[in-house]
């Protein structure tokens, strides 16, 4: 029967949650990593069982943990994210040369063709790639030095490449985001990188045609419409039908536009999820009612789903990284909140349970589907 | 003998419970000592100090002799009685919050 594995990650730790495939009665495991910060955990698509996972703190640094047995026991692999070459600067919070330093990992990805091949989106912003399971890790420099580079500024949480999507038909293709830098895109593998921002207008940014500058909050895929891809900007909805080249907005009938996750349906590559935020200066819902929004047209027309959610006093956040959908025939939906609740849908999102209600902050929630 | 007590954080990355007892040859520094450290736990590489610039990490404190030697120069000899291991090297996760 199949089942499911959620890994969580948190302020003070990592947990694993897994069901089987009725996702009806959970099994809790947990704190790995206690006390650090598990900002994402992700499980390789070649072999599931392979996981990684980014823990750190601003006192001890960076470490990469990986798991060869599903999460059961773990060793810290490499954990040297130089940067290629000098680095030079970017531009700090009040517009100043800052000089480019590492910070954390935001992001793990695991490769879709080779097991040993993970890809990490660390503040500041650059993108590195392991290909010996994580010993080593180089810099893709080419990113980080694109001609914008020295433009770049911090989002309010640091400037972070927090999104990487791989092409599921093109190896050479890979859409990145970064705060407050925008989206960007190679097609030969990591050489070179074109921004890909046309069509976003972002309150702050003068220039309406500005190559760079926008807060891109997440952005995701259908693995079957690899060109198709949507955006959870700073504010607005957006959607690509061109794999970035140029986007409009989608945010449609939605009560406020601004949030942090995004995800896709696993079967229906037209149903997208947000949970709106009432406003960058408020971050938690509307209303103190917890929302998740299904679009099943791709994005303009939005429903609300509160079915199992808290409609009252709920003044939590979804943090970016935080929504994950599994592959089950009946598509399951799962985010943590910063409340230290993680929900599960079970039936794309028409009702909703708490897995666990009082985990530290959550960080990234990713889902795993076993056979 | 050099005698290093590690912060919690660390010593439950190193499977270590109480005291780390290294052999250090030639001075007795704080590089030497921590190269012994790392050189016995590979994984501690990074988190005391930078692992490009052997910085110490910011919130990283070493006491010995009751006194804070955070600041002492990373060549400098460490006081004799750490050398002896009369007396501990502590490295200190630095208090911060509430």
């Amino acid at each position: 029967m199949s089942s499911v594995r959620v890994l969580v990650g948190t302020r003070k730790g990592a947990f694993i949650l897994t069901a089987d495939g009725s996702r009806k009665k959970w099994r809790v495991e947990g704190p790995l990593f206690a006390g650090w910060e598990v900002y994402h955990l992700k499980g390789s698509p070649l072999d599931p069982d392979r996981i990684f996972a980014s823990q750190s703190t601003g006192w001890f640094g960076q470490l990469i943990q990986r798991s060869d047995d599903g999460g059961a026991t773990w060793v810290p692999v490499g954990n040297q994210f130089a940067y290629d070459g000098v680095p030079g600067t970017h531009q700090w919070y009040d517009g100043t040369a800052h000089p480019w330093e590492f910070a954390r990992v935001w992001h793990l990805e695991p490769s879709l063709t080779d097991r040993d091949t993970v890809f990490a989106g660390v503040e500041d912003a650059a993108l590195f790639r392991t290909t010996d399971a994580g010993a080593n890790w180089q810099e893709l420099a080419g990113l980080r030095t694109h001609e914008t580079g020295s433009q770049w500024q911090p989002g309010a949480g640091g400037m972070c490449l927090h999104t990487i999507i791989q092409s599921p038909v093109d190896p050479a293709r890979i859409v990145v985001a970064i705060s407050a830098a925008g989206a960007f895109r190679t097609d030969d593998d990591g050489a070179t990188w074109k921004p890909i921002n046309r069509g976003l207008n972002s309150e702050g940014i003068a220039d309406a045609d500005a190559e760079v500058g926008h807060c891109v909050h997440h952005v995701t895929m259908h693995p079957s419409r690899p060109d198709v891809l949507y955006m959870q900007k700073h504010w607005d909805i957006m959607r690509s039908n061109d794999a970035g080249d140029s986007w409009f907005e989608v945010s449609g009938d939605l009560p406020t536009d601004f949030g942090f996750v995004i995800d896709v349906h696993a079967h229906e590559p037209e149903t997208i999820y947000v949970v709106p935020i009432t406003s960058d200066s408020v971050h938690f819902p509307l209303d103190g009612r917890l929302r998740v929004y299904r679009s099943r047209t791709g994005g303009n027309e939005w429903e609300p789903l509160t079915v199992g959610l808290p409609q009252r006093d709920c003044y939590v956040n979804v943090l970016r990284d935080a929504m994950a959908v599994d592959t089950l025939e009946d598509c399951g939906i799962y985010f943590g909140t910063t409340g230290g609740q993680v929900y599960a849908s079970a039936n794309g999102g028409d009702t909703w349970d708490a897995i666990v209600h009082d985990l530290p902050a959550v960080l990234s929630v990713e889902v795993q589907t076993l056979a | 003998m050099i005698r290093v007590v590690l912060p919690a954080h660390l010593k439950t990355l190193t499977h270590v419970s109480g005291e780390v007892e290294l052999v250090v040859t030639g001075p007795v520094c704080q590089r030497s000592v921590l190269d012994a450290l790392e050189a016995r736990f590979p994984v501690l590489v990074g988190t005391i100090r930078d692992p490009v610039t052997q910085q110490r990490r910011p919130f990283i404190r070493f006491f010995a002799c009751e006194q804070d030697l955070s600041h002492v120069a990373p060549d400098e000899p460490l006081p004799p009685e750490v050398e002896t291991g009369r007396e501990i090297f502590f490295v200190i996760g630095a208090m911060a919050g509430g």
